[in-house]
């Protein structure tokens, strides 16, 4: 495992969402790239179940916040459910103001590939990206 | 920023625990690394994208270590530096390797395994399958971002210890932490039996470049067990080629051709074959190095007329497999097909005709083992999802067992037990005081140790002096779920205990268990006769020492007629031990057991008054 670096303190997530970000949740609050969708939907068809994926954060990781990013079977009651690119996004109220603007993409950097979540409201990470702080 | 994969609903890892988790299936020619991604198997395919990484590694003379396609370039001109196929000598002694006259290297013959020279020094088959695993790692490594926690690599079902152990060193040497040797069928299983979430008892049908393997796996309720394996060593897609290569030459009536003219016919029977898969007939079109033309179509039904005995020979190692397993052809609910060779239609149609059925074959044989593989080294490195936990059993190819008195083998383990597996029996002295017992490791199917293959021996000692046949030792067998064997002798009234790891000091070739199997059938009956025979031999043996250390103690009790007569008994068995008569040396068993009734009866009397003598009845205790 790569050595976790950041330039500041690891702190613990932050009393109150940031701003701006009910302004974002009446546009979609978090997106998927045409590539993501694809291969979500190829992931979900081969596995054979599930309604769509699941995006969350929870506290962990060196730098505070860490991303979560699951097949979902079924809606919790709680959940905000939207669609992207006819995938279904679950997200639970309270990773959403840590992810609103967020886009998932899939990328490829040389031979690895994976998803990788664009997230607006960082201010920084650990060198990996992994983990991150709001 | 690292990229994420999807994880199962409440498995997302924490950041920087990610375990890393790879399949690797090292073959003979190709070797492949797969993976399992947002819960799909995927094989690693290379910076430009190819999936195989050929199993060659070349020592070059200027010091540098090519592995793979730029390896494969110089076995031509390189060939005594090009290793190719380092998988058949792993765990071999010279002897054991077939053909060895026909290779281009220079082998030692060093202690246990053949070492090769290079232009940069010696080498062992495992360092050189190292460097073919120190690439698939460093390829895993670059697609999956972050060090491995650990592999799964896949090894023939009939690989035993020394291949095994061989196969995990290597694997050590390329800084790779095995989490578990997978038999290649039982992969092949995996990549369907999960991946189609089907149950029954199954077939795998393993059709390479130049080896045949035929396994019967059950599987229920998410465990595997391999139920039977068999094959033919000599037999592949390598086989089909050649049958058109002849072809080619008959019927353009070639002969006789330089070596360039033909590899170039071999490389053109080969891509006629696999064009032929596709196609309704292939035409071949050559130009020699005389000038002259070979212009031929080849049709399927003539490809199909002239590789029918190939075909057939296929069926005969699955008859056995099914018979051994005590199964029919009807009680197999799906066929694997596994290697490149299986995507010839007329093996397609045969094996669907022999198991009255279609064949699976929706995964690329060439890469359904790597691929299940992947599934159980995610599942071992611990990514595994809810209702996961299953267990997985594979199967011991030849039984293992002990040498007794007069080179007898005593199975502990029988062949096609499950493993891990654990057995003891209990063994005994066979003289009068002794301290010690040799433990003999044997693997084979024959009665006599002479006709089994050595594994490993060892000695106890510290065992009290006894009478024969008093001490109580027990030898346990333990297979673990590698398929390596460890024998624990241990004395039951001192707790005196010695035990051994086998790394025997040579493999079995697959020839050679194909062979050991086919002459326990042959010789069974002729087995059976000298196994009566030897154990008329021990027993006679036992007789004459007991009779000579009574001799020894209570000379005294007998008259010079009466000891010259039991003397003459015993002379006259020791000549029938030395024959294969078995009735004759019953006969003068008898006659020796007879002839020392007396002398018996008298010592008995003699111990008895010894223990009561200046002693009253009264203190002798009746209920003692």
């Amino acid at each position: 495992m790569s050595a976790c670096t950041t330039t500041e303190n690891a702190t613990a997530a932050p009393q109150a969402a940031p701003a701006g970000w009910q302004g974002a949740e009446r546009a979609s609050p978090v997106t998927l790239s045409a590539r993501a969708a694809d291969h979500i939907a190829r992931f979900l068809a081969k596995r054979g179940k599930g309604i769509g994926i699941r995006l969350g954060v929870r506290t962990s990781g060196c730098s505070g916040m860490a991303y979560k990013l699951e097949f979902a079977d079924s809606p919790n009651p709680e959940d905000i459910e939207f669609s992207s690119h006819g995938v279904k996004v679950l997200v639970d109220p309270k990773s959403l103001p840590y992810l609103a603007g967020t886009e998932l993409d899939y990328a490829r950097e040389g031979l690895n590939e994976g998803f990788k979540f664009n997230n607006p409201n960082v201010k920084d990470a650990c060198g990996c990206g992994e983990s991150f702080n709001v | 920023m690292a990229l994420l994969q999807i994880a199962e609903p409440g498995e997302s890892a924490a950041p920087h625990e990610h375990r890393l988790a790879v399949g690797i299936d090292l073959g003979t020619t190709n070797s492949l690394v797969a993976t399992v991604r947002s819960g799909m198997s995927v094989v690693l395919n290379d910076e430009r994208g190819r999936p195989l990484l050929p199993s060659i590694v070349r020592y070059a003379a200027g010091g540098e270590i090519e592995v793979g396609y730029a390896a494969q370039s110089h076995q031509a001109s390189d060939p005594r530096n090009t290793i190719v196929s380092a998988k058949r000598f792993m765990g071999r002694g010279r002897k054991d390797i077939a053909h060895i006259e026909m290779l281009p290297y220079d082998f030692i013959d060093a202690e246990g395994m053949v070492k090769l020279k290079t232009a940069q020094g010696i080498k062992s088959p495992v360092e050189v399958s190292a460097e073919v695993l120190k690439a698939l790692r460093s390829r895993a490594e670059a697609s999956l971002g972050g060090e491995l926690t650990g592999v799964v690599i896949t090894v023939p079902a009939y690989f035993d210890d020394a291949q095994r152990q061989a196969t995990k060193d290597a694997a050590r040497l390329a800084g790779l932490n095995v989490l578990r040797l997978l038999n290649e069928p039982t992969a092949a299983a995996i990549a369907y039996g999960l991946d189609n979430g089907a149950e029954g008892v199954y077939a795998v049908f393993d059709l390479g470049g130049g080896t045949f393997d035929i396994s019967i796996l059950r599987l229920s309720k998410g465990v595997f067990e391999v139920m039977a394996t068999g094959g033919d060593s000599a037999l592949g897609g390598d086989d089909f080629d050649h049958r058109v290569f002849c072809w080619i030459i008959e019927q353009a009536g070639l002969m006789p051709l330089s070596p360039h003219d033909v590899r170039l016919l071999q490389v053109r029977a080969r891509e006629a074959k696999e064009y032929l898969s596709q196609h309704g007939e292939a035409p071949i079109t050559v130009k020699l190095g005389s000038g002259e033309y070979v212009d031929l179509t080849l049709t399927t039904d003539i490809f199909t007329e002239i590789t029918r005995t190939l075909v057939q020979k296929t069926l005969v190692p699955t008859r056995k497999a099914l018979r051994d397993a005590g199964l029919a052809a009807e009680d197999i609910k799906g066929v694997v097909m596994v290697g490149g060779a299986t995507r010839m239609p007329q093996i397609q149609h045969a094996v669907g005709e022999f198991f009255r059925q279609e064949p699976l074959n929706n995964l690329d044989p060439d890469k359904v083992v790597a691929l299940g593989a992947a599934i159980q080294a995610n599942l071992l490195a611990g990514n595994r999802a809810a209702g996961d936990d299953w267990l997985l059993l594979d199967v011991i190819p030849l039984s293992l067992g002990l040498e007794t008195m007069g080179g007898l083998v005593e199975k502990v383990i029988p062949r096609n037990s499950t493993i891990p597996i654990a057995r003891a029996q209990e063994f005994t002295t066979y003289k009068d005081g002794q301290t010690a017992l040799a433990v003999h490791v044997v693997q084979g199917e024959r009665e006599l140790v002479s006709d089994c293959r050595s594994l490993a021996r060892f000695e106890l000692r510290g065992i009290p002096p006894m009478v024969a046949g008093a001490a109580r030792i027990r030898v346990s067998f333990q297979v673990d779920a590698d398929g390596l064997l460890s024998v624990t002798a241990r004395e039951q009234t001192t707790g005196h205990e010695a035990r051994i790891e086998v790394k025997p000091s040579y493999g079995l070739s697959d020839d050679e268990i194909a062979a050991m199997l086919k002459d326990s059938f042959s010789h069974a009956s002729d087995d059976a006769f000298r196994r009566a025979l030897r154990e008329a031999q021990v027993e006679a043996q036992r007789l004459i020492e007991a009779v000579q250390s009574a001799l020894k103690e209570d000379a005294e009790l007998l008259s010079a007629p009466e000891r010259s007569h039991i003397d003459n008994a015993i002379v006259r068995l020791q000549a029938a031990i030395m024959g294969d008569d078995r009735r004759a040396i019953d006969q003068a068993m008898d006659a020796l057991s007879k002839g020392t009734n007396e002398f018996a009866a008298r010592r008995m009397n003699k111990s008895v008054s010894k223990a009561l003598s200046g002693r009253k009845i009264d203190e002798v205790g009746f209920d003692a």
